[in-house]
This record gives structure tokens, C-alpha cells and sequence, in this order.
């Protein structure tokens, strides 16, 4: 075993993280280890898939070294690592298993390690979870895009068994993703492919379809560990073929019956995966007492175009797996070492209960809560209305939400109740979103203080109604600074920062139903919302390519506080008081609660739609528009009751 | 207060004060005794059977029990969900238990809010705790003989601050209160869909005089209640719901004629579950 130093990397914090490297020997072949950060703090050890090598988790493994002892390796025949001879059955499951526990042996003596696996990886990653010899040396398993080949096999003879019309098209849409497996197994043609042109178009081919820009070693000064994919690509992957000869037939022919998770279990699913169905852990609950699920709008390289969401899944998972704080400080962990497997007595029990207890809040109780736990959401005009339903919304599907009004009494109110609804953080900032400058301010204050936006609402907007000869420029400015300059200012400055990140995000635009119906009756502000409409439409053809989705929301009559603080133009104050009365009358007889609204919201942004129109009406004045646009132009020369 | 009222109606007050005790009594003996997996429908039984062994013989209504998001009426379409279910209490569930018993021929309709364990129950806490600034609100602008309907809305809206939605709207006509008054000892009272005959034909009485002359014993968000506070007792029930939580109290406001503020408007007993718990918290 040689420890020999190679240049650090820089941490996303800036101070650089010393990358150590060592070799381990196992089974004939050596081992290419790297560790970072302080060896006494819980160690997590990163699995790389194929074809890939260590290089894949940089990114992860630099934002989890400022809190953990981070370990990566070369799985045998890639990257450093050396290959097994001959390659034919050297890389079975059981001696994969036999690596990992050198692995781990070597890395963390007298302490489970956190295992966490992509691709490969993960499938790796289960074999080690579910074979007895492994235990007491796993704490915790974070999976990403791999299923045990086991729970395949009886994922696939389940649906063969009763093949009514949903499991056929299930199993027919994984046979069409799994093409490539098929591939790998002809002989010789693989190898020659990787060596030749498919290794040397290898870096192309994932970006295009990928969306995994080339990392150079000497782009942005990440280091040697900061290139991707690496030099030895085309080896690995005429290696790691060798993975799915020796093991694909033989295990989904005879899958064991008894792959249990002897650990608990965070399944992390990217959405957008082209290999793997979502619905390949739908039995996943049989097999795993301690299953955590958490999905995630990517494609199928989440390690590489997602590392900041990993790096806090992982994180949270860990440290609600790892014991007490202060029976870590106190020594090596002799008595905490064996963790789950054998805590013994009331301590033990009680440990493992308050543990269990802990792993279960870790998603929210909404019924989005595995797509936005820890998620930071920002709410615009959320002291009342759609806006706070909106964040309540989130805050139930535990987000962490930045609540944003002029209404600094609500706002608080409205944290308060987030908060306590099960959002891990929540914050209230009082601002004018028309003000460019206090939302410049406040796009500072919140990447510094709480993070990146993954889900920005543009919600705040005020009514205007009245005949559009009698609104004055100044109730024109008014009108529009907030619904549509509050709407630029944030798409613009949030949606910058959010493209910046370079991993992904969502931004939601509350329009109106009056962006497609015509009324007389407002003129000012159907025409701001018919802009966000607009607007919401251009950006999401600008952002489609980062992975930044647009929606537009469509709501129609509901029963909020916009009517009593509506400005009605060309009357007198009185006048424009009872009509407001009359409004807010007629709306609350209509009665559609925003709650209904800020379903539609969080719907929008899982399912990613466009235009969401939400109320009955809304929906049919959408429908109208498309088809009988002349029957709305009728309806908008008709005079309101009021 | 009593030195101004006539001895008649000191003993009458003092009746229904007696029924609202005992009401309320009933509700915290019978909330104590909630476990894990009691029924709606078992809930509303102990509450009948514990009033019964104490000489209740009829009903203004018919003990109701909600737990869970059952407290927030959610998804309530129609009255008959009002009536106890067999869902189950689970540990860390709000529940409600709302009755109406009749007492010597004295009514009294209270409804009492809590959460199943030791806690804490930091959702459930607050709700309860906001409650304390309509009680407030109420009394004042019922002092200040505002029209029913307005008070009404001004409920509302500080419900909308709050961030809560107003779930006595789900009561039959949207009630956040109703008339209350005597009925007499009869040995026969049937009761008709959860209701008591004589209950019912007291408020049919009142609702027949009031629209002659303009008023409503049902004090709701419609035309109707676009009058002044009517003298009498009126069972005043604001009900907040958040997310699947709901908490009320329900206890009786007595509005009189009398030209002095304080007295024009009381609420009948200040030393009520929820009255005492609001006095601790502070």
C-alpha cells in the first residue's frame, strides 16, 4: 500500500481539498483508492458506474469533503485500478464484493462506511447491501440509477408471471431502454467499438444527448481530478463489458430470494433517465425495510449535472444515519462502530428507534415531497392569496422556502406557517418586486445566505380594472411594475443565477386567465399578464436547454385578496369602494380556494407543462381561444355585474 | 353584571352557565379518555353515554366527533359527513368533539378542539392560540352593534391574515353562530337527522319572528344577517382550518339591550378549557 499525494482541487467554498491516493491490493489485482478530507469524520465511499471511472463523483465528492471522509475508487479494469486476468468471470458481484470490503477495510477499519453507487455502482452497491458477509461494515446506502439485478429478476418474472396490459408496457418499455445491454453482450464487437471511434466520439456523445459538458483538467484550475470523461475511457469501458457478461444472464435468470437490505436505503430516481424506468423500484418496498425515495428532474449522469442536490441528499442521509454528534466527538467511534447491525439492549433500541424516527422525517409528508425535500423554492407576493398556498404548498413537500412580499406582517405569517407544516427553513424578506435594485439586493442576499433557487414563482401581481380611456400612465406604471417588471426582475435575476448554477431548476410565472380572454373591463391588466404569458412562453424555449423549465399559470376567478386591494379606474373613491365590496362578494361566492391554485403549481413544475390554465373558466376561455376565438371576443364586450 | 340583570334572568343565565359546565366537563372527561384507534362513531357514544348518566334526556344536537383532516372538513360535500365515521384516532391527530346537550331544559352547544398524545403539537398550538383574537373580535364588534353579515366578513378576513381558511362556512347556511334559547322538559324528545325536535322548532319559532321583522336567529354570511346583534344567547362557533387541521370553540355570547357597552354584550362563562389555556399561555 503506497500513499502518494497528488494535486488538490479546490472546494466549491474555495479552500483547496488535498486529494490523497492510495493503492489496495485484493484478490491479484490492485486498487486505485482516493480519500478526501479528515479521516476521523464518517466516512461515505463513492461507486462509480460504467463506463466511467472514480472521476465521475469530483464534483460530489469536493462539496462532501467540507463535512465527511470521502473515498473513491476504480472499480477493478477501470481507471487506475488493474484488470483481472483473463477477464472472463473476474468480475462477478462476489469478487466486486471482495473489493469493496478491501475497500472499506483498508479505509475505515473500525467504522461502517456510508455507501453510495451510480450506474454500476449502484447496482454494486446492492449485491453489497444484501449479502449477509457485508454486515456491520455498510451504515447507510444511497442508490442512483442502478436496481439490484436481483430485484430485476423478480421485477421481470412478476410481470411475465401475470402479464396483464401494464406490466407488458412495463416490461416492454425497459426491454426498448435496455438496447445497449443486449449490444454488450455480442463478443469482441463492444471492445473494438470503445477502442475506435465510440471511444473517441465518447466525450461528444455525452453532451449532445446527455447535457454532460467535457470537464479538461486544466479548465477553470479543477485540477487533475477535475477531467471528464479521462484518458482511459476507452479501456474501462472494453473492461467494464466484462460487468455485464459475468453477471446480467446468470443473476436475472435465478435471482436471489432473499436480497433483503440489511441497511437503510435512500433511492435517488432521475426522471429524465433514457435507461432506466421509474418503474423498476415500484415493488422496492418488499426488499427494503428503510427505504427513502427522492426523485429528480435529470437525465441519467445526475453525478455530473446534479452534483449540488446530491452533495445535500447525501449529506442529510448520512448524518441522520450517523450517531449522536457527541458520542462521535468522544473517541474513534469503538462503540458506535458496529451501527445498526448490532446495537444491542434499550440503548440500542432506542438508538435504532430514534434513528428510525429520524430517516422517516427526512421526506415530507406532501405528496411531493420526494421531488422538493431541501429544495429552496422563493415565493413572490406570498403574504396572501395563491402566493402563500404556494409556499405553504412547498413547505409541506419540505422545501425550504424564501417568502417574498411588500406586506412585511404577512410574509412573517406566512414563514411562520410554512415552518411549521414541515419546512426545514423558511424565511420571509420584505420587498417591492417592481423595485429593481431592492431585487437585486435581494438575489445577493439569498445566494449568499440560503443558496441557489431551485423553483422561483413569480406570483406577486395587483388588479386594475376600469375603461381604458379613463386609466391614467400612472396607473398603466403601476400596473405593470408589478405584474410584469416583478416578473423580469425575477426571471432575470434568479433565472440568471439558476442558469449560472448550471444544474437545472424551475421558474413559474402566474399569469391570468385574462392573458387569452379580451375584456373591456381590463385592459391594463389582461395586457401585463398576457406579456407574462408571453414572456413565460420565449423563456422556456431559451432555458429548455439547461434544463430549466417555464410555466405559465393560468388561474382565473379565485377567491384571494387581490379584489380588495384592485384599483377600479374612472370612478369615484366610493364607487371604487363598492365595487371592490362587490368583487371580493361575487369572488367568494365563486369560492375556488388558491389552495386548489398552488396544486396546480407544484404539479406544473413536477410535470414540467407549459400553460396551466387552472379553473373551469380559465379552462375553457383557453379552449375558446384556440377554436372560437370570435365567441371570446363576444364575451369581452360584455359589460361585468358590478 | 348580575346587579343589573332581574333575579329572573340571573337563575336563567345561571342555567345555561350549568349546561355549558357540564358540556364542557363532558368533553374533557371524554377527551382524556381518547386512545389510539377509537372511532369517530365510539367517541360520540362516550360523549351520549356520559351525559345520559348525568341526566341529559334530550339534545339541541346529537354529540358529533371529527378526527384528523376530518377536523378541517376536508372534502365535505354534503351534511350527512358531518356524522361520525369509523375512523380511527391515531397517535398526534387533532380531533374536535362538538355537543349540544339540553340540561333541565337549558341548551348549551360547545365544541372542544385537541390533539391525541403528549405532543407537542406545534400546528395544532398555534390554531388554537389564534382562536383567542376572534373571541376577542367578536365580542367587540358585537358591543359595537355591528350588523351580523359584516362581523362576519371582518371573521373572515382576519382569518385570511392569519393564513387559515374559515371552515364554519361548511356548516348548514355557513353559520358561525345560531340562537340559542330555552326548551321545555318534555319525557318524549325524538331528534331528526342528529337535531332535536324541540331544538329545532325554538330556532323555526325564531327564524318565522325574525323574518317578519327582519331578522335571522342563524347568524350567517348572507343578506339575511344584514341586521344588528338580536338580544338573546348565541352559540358563537368560529372554526379555523389549515391544511387538514381544524380547531374551533363553540360557548354562548349573551347579547342584551342595554345601552352600556360591556353589558349590551358577554360571553356567558369566561372559565371555559380554552379561555383557561389562552390565560396560561400569556
Amino acid at each position: 500500500m503506497s500513499l502518494q499525494s497528488v494535486p488538490s482541487v479546490p472546494s466549491p467554498s474555495g479552500r483547496p481539498v488535498e486529494v490523497r491516493e492510495r493503492r489496495v491490493r485484493t484478490g491479484g489485482i490492485e486498487l486505485c483508492v482516493a480519500e478526501l478530507g479528515d479521516p476521523r469524520r464518517p466516512t461515505v465511499l463513492l461507486v462509480h458506474g460504467y463506463p466511467d471511472s472514480k472521476e465521475v463523483w469530483s464534483q460530489v465528492a469536493e462539496r462532501l469533503a467540507e463535512r465527511f471522509h470521502v473515498v473513491l475508487y476504480d472499480v477493478r479494469g477501470h481507471g487506475g485500478s488493474t484488470a483481472p486476468k483473463p477477464l472472463r468471470g473476474g468480475f462477478t458481484l462476489e469478487k466486486l464484493t471482495d473489493d469493496f470490503l478491501a475497500v472499506a477495510d483498508a479505509v475505515s477499519p473500525d467504522r461502517p462506511v456510508h455507501l453510495v453507487g451510480h450506474d454500476w455502482g449502484s447496482v454494486q452497491g446492492w449485491e453489497f447491501v444484501t449479502v449477509r458477509r457485508t454486515k456491520g461494515r455498510i451504515a447507510s446506502f444511497t442508490s442512483m440509477s442502478g436496481p439490484s439485478l436481483d430485484h430485476f429478476g423478480h421485477w421481470i418474472k412478476r410481470r411475465m408471471t401475470r402479464p396483464t396490459p401494464r406490466a407488458l408496457g412495463q416490461l416492454l418499455g425497459q426491454g426498448a431502454k435496455s438496447w445497449y445491454v443486449y449490444l454488450l453482450h455480442t463478443p469482441v464487437l463492444p471492445e473494438l467499438a470503445w477502442r475506435g471511434p465510440l471511444g473517441r466520439r465518447w466525450p461528444k456523445i455525452l453532451d449532445r444527448f446527455e447535457k454532460v459538458p467535457p470537464a479538461r483538467a486544466d479548465a477553470g484550475g479543477t485540477g487533475s481530478a477535475g477531467a471528464y470523461p479521462t484518458a482511459s475511457l476507452p479501456e474501462d469501458a472494453a473492461h467494464g463489458a466484462w460487468l455485464y457478461r459475468d453477471n446480467i444472464n446468470a443473476r436475472l435468470r435465478r435471482p436471489r430470494a432473499d436480497a433483503h437490505a440489511h441497511v437503510p436505503v435512500q433511492l435517488i430516481t432521475p426522471t429524465g433517465d433514457a435507461f432506466l424506468s421509474e418503474r423498476l423500484y415500484d415493488d422496492l418496498e418488499r426488499w427494503v425495510p428503510q427505504l427513502v425515495r427522492r426523485t429528480l428532474p435529470a437525465k441519467h449522469w445526475v453525478p455530473r449535472t446534479r452534483p449540488d442536490q446530491l452533495a445535500f441528499w447525501i449529506t442529510e442521509f448520512v448524518s441522520a444515519h450517523e450517531p449522536e454528534p457527541e458520542s462521535a466527538k468522544d473517541g474513534d467511534g469503538g462503540d458506535d462502530a458496529a451501527g445498526d447491525a448490532v446495537a444491542v439492549g434499550p440503548a440500542g433500541k432506542a438508538r435504532r428507534e430514534s434513528r428510525a424516527r429520524r430517516a422517516r422525517d427526512l421526506v415530507a409528508s406532501g405528496p411531493y415531497g420526494e421531488r422538493f425535500g431541501g429544495q429552496l423554492v422563493l415565493v413572490t407576493g406570498a403574504a396572501s392569496g395563491i402566493g402563500r398556498a404556494t409556499a405553504f404548498a412547498f413547505a409541506e413537500s419540505g422545501a425550504r422556502v424564501v417568502v417574498v412580499d411588500r406586506d412585511g406582517e404577512g410574509t412573517a405569517r406566512t414563514a411562520e406557517m410554512a415552518r411549521l407544516i414541515g419546512a426545514p427553513r423558511a424565511w420571509a424578506e420584505t420587498v417591492d418586486v417592481g423595485d429593481e435594485e431592492a431585487m437585486e439586493k435581494l438575489a445577493e442576499k439569498v445566494a449568499a445566505e440560503y443558496g441557489t433557487v431551485d423553483v422561483l414563482v413569480n406570483n406577486a401581481g395587483i388588479g386594475l380594472s376600469g375603461p381604458f380611456l379613463d386609466t391614467t400612465s400612472e396607473d398603466w406604471k403601476k400596473v405593470l411594475d408589478v405584474n410584469l417588471w416583478g416578473v423580469i426582475h425575477g426571471c432575470r435575476i434568479f433565472g440568471g443565477q439558476m442558469a449560472a448554477r448550471g444544474q437545472g431548476g424551475h421558474i413559474v410565472n402566474t399569469a391570468s386567465a385574462a392573458a387569452y380572454q379580451p375584456s373591456r373591463a381590463l385592459p391594463a391588466y389582461s395586457t401585463s399578464k398576457a406579456a407574462v404569458l408571453m414572456l413565460s412562453e420565449c423563456l422556456r424555449a431559451e432555458l429548455a436547454g439547461q434544463g430549466i423549465g417555464v410555466s405559465a399559470i393560468c388561474p382565473g376567478f379565485v377567491n384571494t385578496a387581490i379584489t380588495s386591494t384592485a384599483r377600479f379606474t374612472g370612478v369615484s373613491a366610493e364607487e371604487e369602494k363598492r365595487r371592490r365590496k362587490r368583487t371580493a362578494r361575487l369572488y367568494g361566492l365563486r369560492n375556488y380556494p388558491p389552495e386548489k391554485v398552488a396544486d396546480a403549481i407544484l404539479r406544473a413544475v413536477v410535470r414540467n407543462e407549459a400553460v396551466v390554465p387552472v379553473t373551469p373558466e380559465a379552462r375553457g376561455a383557453r379552449l375558446l381561444s384556440r377554436f372560437a376565438p370570435r365567441t371570446l371576443r363576444a364575451i369581452a364586450r360584455l359589460e361585468p355585474p358590478l | 353584571m348580575a346587579s343589573a340583570l332581574t333575579g329572573e334572568r340571573a337563575a336563567e343565565l345561571r342555567g345555561f352557565s350549568s349546561a355549558q359546565r357540564l358540556a364542557y366537563e363532558c368533553a374533557e372527561a371524554v377527551a382524556a379518555r381518547l386512545r389510539p384507534g377509537v372511532t369517530e362513531r365510539e367517541a360520540a357514544r362516550m360523549q351520549r353515554d356520559w351525559l345520559r348518566a348525568r341526566g341529559v334526556r334530550d339534545w339541541f344536537h346529537l354529540p358529533f366527533a371529527w378526527f384528523g383532516d376530518r377536523t378541517a372538513f376536508t372534502g365535505f360535500r354534503i351534511p350527512l359527513q358531518f356524522f361520525p365515521t369509523n375512523r380511527r384516532l391515531e397517535e398526534g391527530m387533532p380531533f374536535i368533539l362538538d355537543l349540544a346537550p339540553v340540561h333541565r331544559g337549558f341548551p348549551a352547544d360547545v365544541g372542544y378542539s385537541g390533539c391525541l398524545g403528549p405532543g407537542p403539537h406545534p400546528l395544532h398550538d398555534k390554531l388554537l392560540a389564534d382562536l383567542q383574537a376572534h373571541r376577542e373580535l367578536l365580542l367587540r364588534e358585537v358591543r359595537e352593534r355591528r350588523p351580523l353579515r359584516e362581523i362576519y366578513e371582518d371573521v373572515d378576513r382576519l382569518m385570511v391574515r392569519q393564513g387559515y381558511e374559515n371552515r364554519h362556512r361548511a356548516y348548514p347556511f355557513g353559520v358561525i353562530a345560531h340562537k340559542i334559547g330555552r326548551v321545555s322538559d318534555r319525557r318524549w324528545s325524538p331528534h331528526v337527522l342528529g337535531f332535536g325536535t324541540q331544538a329545532l322548532k325554538g330556532l323555526a319559532s325564531d327564524a318565522l319572528h325574525g323574518h317578519r321583522d327582519g331578522w335571522s336567529p342563524l347568524w350567517s354570511p348572507y343578506r339575511f344577517s344584514d341586521h344588528p346583534p338580536r338580544p338573546g344567547l348565541w352559540a358563537v362557533e368560529p372554526h379555523l382550518g389549515f391544511r387538514g387541521t381544524g380547531a374551533k370553540f363553540e360557548e354562548i355570547l349573551v347579547v342584551t339591550d342595554s345601552g352600556d357597552p360591556a353589558e349590551s354584550a358577554f360571553w356567558l362563562d369566561d372559565d371555559l378549557p380554552h379561555v383557561r389555556r389562552w390565560a396560561k399561555g400569556a
